[in-house]
């Protein structure tokens, strides 16, 4: 079957006991986290209140159990009573479980209430799901960027050690002030996904076409991770997110800085429409870029999977016209999962990455794509 | 063995109509979303309604972004990203439509108001959204929303956000 | 399996004068049989089939997550094991495992001489083997087989789905059909077929359990129906029910397929009721206690289950009056759920217990499916569900109501009645042995699933980050050595069936009660062709 990947050496490591690798040393809460927020504290405490209220009913249910069946047993010699009803203690194992409900109910209902509460936010921001990286906007201030796993394509084949915070890193973490009320708009461009970071008790699904919306108030600075909490296809396991909660004032800074960093990469673009790359060049970049913007779907072999994603190696499309090549990867090929990376892509990176797919892998076409070439398929004009 | 018949029709007749109850929760549900403002639906028809009065005590922010769907070669924004609007007064707002594709394409709006329990409150009273949007090869155009925010709005929302994620309908569109 | 055992025994044919003339040959006996018993233990010995197969795709995961990294199978493959361990063990295992012993045993047990429709019986099982080899050779498909979990949300399963969707699709429409031809069937067993005397209140539970759960069948099952063909005019008509651009959503799927999934837990779990409150008294050798309110606690858990269906949906984003009315409904459920578990314990109380198999079954339901109970109210409640959703915590507590819920009442109605279907006692050290073996290892598998979801990991992923490295060995573990324990079973059942053990007697349970007990074992071919008199 072509999903077996080859025996490796590495899984031959896999079948020794667990403690044998090195990599696997971390310790792991087992318990859930009080997070960052008041609101996940009352969360946490939610959680406890109705474990502890769980344990007391088991215990004393099991104990009434285990008393039988220890000391009613038959080869003790007891003798079966015959009863089989009363409507007195059926009134009262029926009500008492009401009463407890009861009890849980009302600070949950609290706790819920202030979860969903609609007022004023002072920062919004646009979370944007898609097969499978997230886009984070900041409404109304120009900062946007996509949001990538980092670890290593690599790391996850046992080729390389795994570093310590392994599918949980991403490109470019989510930046958040401290003390604020942020809210986030969640929706999605294809399947549903969900946001979760734990630490806020945040989890929200984000549905194409529709927005969602959820609040945190994070108390202190830190680096908070987590993952996408809905399957949404082959790599739903790895869409990580990573949020940077930063006090105020370094956040305007950070804020700052970014849009100055969006306006100098602007000018950087324009710069590179009159330069020339070479192919050497591209080609470094180009790989880089494969491996982490295209590899996930149409493997780093370029061979992609058969009956769901194809092949580039020897596609018509990577080999013919350049610039329906350009234009489907700037563009996406819509009804399909090729995104459009017009955005999510610099221009030197997608001009490299054309490159590397028309020459890579025995493709050959010794085609070199400039930047302008790009920029004008993107702004539609004929060459 | 008398009365098997009767009961098997019965319970046959049971399966069937389930079996349509499932198709019967698509609309069921349509209404339910608009009532409920579940998932931040609006009425999916203009709002005739006019406005019961200007409550000019009280000022509600409204925001407007936009999404594009995968594929969409259009830019599509509003005129403005926010504005403070008094509930009962009658706005509008522009949004501006691009088509930057190299064909004509149709394009679809669909509305989502955050938060959801708000959404039964953002009447419009003229959408693009409504209807579909055809545009030409580099085509611009300008399309208007009208709306007023209900004076029942809840006392806790203060802000409203209406987000449009337009599709490309072109496909669905000529084939029927 | 009585063809085998009376082939063993026939001596036991010295049992009156049952007209006990099976069939000869093959297709007559198996494939075109119209006996309730025949069809039970088809039924039975297909779904421990699916249970091993299911169980081998569990293995496959676990192998792939017993450490971080991609070892064994791309993450694609992994979506479809996960997939179709879910489909499998579902409608492949618990149903018809559940159906299998309602054919053999509801005639027996009000003292009908078959099922009212024994023909439709026959097809509804015999559509089974072809649903199942449909949806498995999908897996070879181009493209691979089904990969958006046995949820298939939308538009996962529509727009961006293989192209063996509609094999999935039609696979599910024949198991919805075979789970409502044989609903109706037990409806009308149980409505028309009772022997004079056999009031709707001296039915046994196990019949009352099943009665409920086949009007659950009938009033979700079409509703699944109805789900899969929205997916299906999405994936290849044009329609957009779950597409936003054509003016539906994809949210309304989840609510569509809830409202079928929520109840269909509870068909999982209802006859689990029935079975548990037979064995406890057979072994207490005391009355079961309140009979009257486990018919009323299962007829309101049926009722409420079509009341709570959104809370598997807290995070899709839901007004607040909407997320606490089924947070309070699904709190409501434990009511009559500790209703049941506080009358089996007060059954035992004071009674005279001893503990073969099958109660060593019975009590390990108990004890685990209440912890699992204990987790579904941890669940229910909204606030904390935003942080259980969609992580292992979920996953421990639907495994451990699924296995060490449905599939060990299974197991202890299995090794109850063995000796009544096959005419042998199985061997008990093995049957013991496959206990604790089983006990101990389930407990290993999903217990620290529930850590591993308070962690922080999420469900259906092929790879981890490291912090959960350590559980995830001892998981395995427990998953390889629960899946081993099986073949244990698989002996035993071997055992029986070749007719190798002891022949059993009538009733093998000093304590246990019904019309089957008053039968030779194995029971003949045709039993109550007279009815039986009901005292």
């Amino acid at each position: 079957m072509s999903q077996l990947k080859p025996p490796s050496f590495a899984f031959l490591i896999t079948l020794l006991p667990w403690g044998a690798s090195p990599a696997v040393a971390k310790s792991m809460p087992v318990n859930l986290t009080q997070g960052v927020t008041d609101i996940s504290q009352q969360v946490y405490d939610l959680h406890m209140t109705i474990f502890y209220i769980c344990c007391v009913i088991g215990i004393l249910v099991f104990a009434v159990m285990f008393w039988a069946i220890i000391h009613h047993r038959k080869d003790k010699g007891a003798k079966a009573a015959q009863f089989h009803e009363n409507t007195k203690v059926e009134i009262l194992w029926t009500a008492i479980p009401f009463v407890i409900l009861i009890a849980m109910a009302i600070p949950a209902t609290k706790t819920l209430i202030a979860m969903e509460d609609p007022s004023d936010a002072d920062i919004t921001i646009q979370v944007t799901g898609s097969q499978w990286k997230w886009h984070y906007k900041y409404f109304g201030q120009d900062v946007e960027f996509y949001s990538l796993l980092a670890t290593r394509q690599d790391q996850i084949n046992n080729e390389r050690n795994k570093r310590d915070n392994y599918l949980l890193e991403v490109d470019y973490p989510l930046v958040l002030p401290v003390g604020k009320k942020v809210r986030f708009l969640v929706t999605s461009e294809d399947v549903i996904h969900s946001w979760w970071v734990p630490a806020f008790a945040v989890k929200k699904d984000a549905n194409p076409g529709f927005i969602n919306e959820a609040w945190t108030r994070i108390n202190e600075p830190g680096i908070y991770r987590g993952q996408c909490a809905e399957l949404c296809g082959k790599d739903h396991g790895f869409m990580p997110i990573v949020v940077i909660a930063k006090p105020e004032q370094e956040f305007n800074t950070w804020l700052a800085s970014q849009q100055q960093k969006i306006a100098e990469e602007k000018a950087a673009e324009q710069a590179l429409l009159s330069m020339n790359m070479t192919m050497d060049e591209m080609m470094t970049l180009g790989e880089k870029v494969y491996l982490k913007s295209c590899a996930a779907c149409h493997q780093a072999n370029g061979e992609g999977l058969a009956g769901v994603f194809p092949a580039l190696k020897g596609n018509k499309i990577a080999t013919e016209d350049v610039l329906k090549h350009i234009d489907v990867v700037v563009h996406g090929a819509p009804g399909t999962a090729m995104q459009a990376f017009a955005k999510q892509l610099k221009l030197k990176e997608l001009s490299a990455v054309i490159t590397y797919e028309r020459n890579a892998w025995g493709n050959d076409t010794g085609d070199l794509v400039q930047p302008a070439q790009v920029k004008a398929v993107m702004d539609q004009k004929d060459l | 063995m008398a009365q098997t018949k009767p009961l098997v029709w019965t319970l046959s007749a049971v399966v069937v109509a389930m079996f349509g109850f499932g198709f019967a929760l698509v609309p069921l549900y349509q209404v339910f979303c608009e009532i409920t403002g579940l998932n931040g639906k609006t009425a999916t028809s203009a709002s005739v309604k006019p406005a019961d009065y200007v409550d000019r005590n009280r000022t509600v922010t409204v925001e407007f972004i936009t999404y594009l769907s995968p594929g969409m070669q259009w830019q599509f924004k509003p005129e403005v990203q926010t504005m403070k609007v008094h509930p009962g007064e009658i706005h509008q707002v522009n949004f501006i439509a691009h088509n930057q594709a190299g064909s004509a394409q149709v394009g679809q709006a669909v509305p989502s108001v955050s938060p959801g329990q708000a959404a039964a409150y953002l009447n419009k009273t003229e959408c693009f959204c409504f209807n579909q949007q055809p545009l030409q090869a580099g085509e611009r155009a300008e399309l208007p929303l009208r709306f007023f925010v209900d004076n029942a709005l809840p006392a806790e929302v203060k802000t409203l956000t209406l987000s449009y994620t337009l599709y490309d309908i072109s496909a669905s569109d000529s084939a029927g | 399996m009585t063809m085998e055992s009376s082939i063993a025994n026939p001596d036991m044919t010295e049992h009156g004068p049952h007209h006990d003339h099976k069939p000869s040959g093959f297709m007559a006996r198996w494939v075109l049989t119209t006996n309730h018993k025949d069809i039970g233990s088809l039924y039975l010995l297909f779904s421990f089939a699916m249970f091993l197969t299911g169980g081998a795709m569990a293995m496959v995961i676990r192998a792939e997550l017993f450490q971080p990294g991609l070892q064994l199978i791309e993450p694609n493959f992994f979506n479809q094991m996960t997939t179709v361990h879910g489909l499998i063990m579902v409608f492949g295992a618990v149903m018809p495992a559940f159906v299998g012993l309602a054919n053999w045993m509801l005639p027996v047990m009000i003292g009908a001489p078959d099922m009212a429709l024994p023909r439709m019986n026959n097809w509804s099982f015999w559509i089974l083997p072809f649903a199942f080899t449909m949806m498995l050779m999908s897996l070879f498909m181009e493209g691979g087989g089904p990969n958006f979990g046995w949820t298939f949300y939308a538009p996962l399963s529509t727009k961006y789905s293989p192209d063996s969707t509609a094999v999935f699709v039609f696979a599910v429409h024949l198991m919805g059909i075979s789970s409502i031809m044989g609903a109706i069937n037990v409806i009308v067993t149980i409505v028309n077929l009772r022997a004079p005397g056999m009031t709707m209140m001296k039915l046994p539970l196990f019949v009352w359990t099943w009665l409920i759960t086949a009007f659950l069948l009938i009033a979700v099952m079409p509703v699944l129906a109805g789900a899969v063909t929205m997916v299906l005019t999405d994936k290849y008509f044009g329609t957009s029910f779950f597409d936003a651009a054509g003016g539906g959503d994809p949210v309304m799927f989840q609510h569509i397929f809830w409202f079928f999934g929520h109840p269909e837990v509870y068909i999982m779990i209802l006859p689990s009721f029935g079975i548990i409150s037979a064995i406890v008294p057979a072994f207490s050798r005391k009355p079961l206690f309140g009979y009257a309110s486990m018919v009323y606690a299962t007829a309101s858990i049926a009722g409420l289950s079509f009341l709570v269906w959104a809370h598997h949906m807290f995070t899709t984003g839901m007004p607040v009056a909407a997320e606490l009315f089924f947070m309070y409904c699904t709190m409501l459920i434990s009511v009559p759920t500790g209703v049941k578990v506080f009358n089996w314990v007060a059954t035992m109380w004071r009674g005279s217990l001893t503990f073969e198999v099958p109660m060593l079954f019975a009590i390990a339901f108990i004890v685990l499916f209440t912890i699992g109970g204990f987790s579904g109210l941890m669940l229910a409640i909204t606030p904390v569900d935003f942080q259980y959703h969609d992580t292992y915590f979920v996953v421990a507590h639907f495994h451990y109501v699924l296995v060490s819920g449905a599939i060990f009442s299974i197991m202890a109605a299995s090794y109850y009645w063995l000796p009544k279907w096959t005419g042998v006692m199985f061997d008990e050290g093995l049957a013991k042995l496959h206990f604790w073996c089983s006990l101990i290892s389930v407990n290993v598998l999903f217990f620290p699933m529930h850590f591993l979801g308070l962690a922080g990991m999420p469900r259906r992923i092929p790879d981890y980050a490291l912090q959960f490295a350590n559980v995830n060995a001892i998981v395995s573990i427990g998953g390889f050595a629960f899946g081993l324990s099986q073949l244990i079973f698989l002996v035993v059942v071997i055992k029986c069936m070749r007719g190798k053990g002891e022949k059993a007697p009538d009733k093998p349970w000093e304590g246990a009660e019904g019309l089957e007990w008053e039968m030779p074992s194995p029971a003949p071919y045709h039993t109550h062709l007279t009815p039986p008199e009901i005292k």
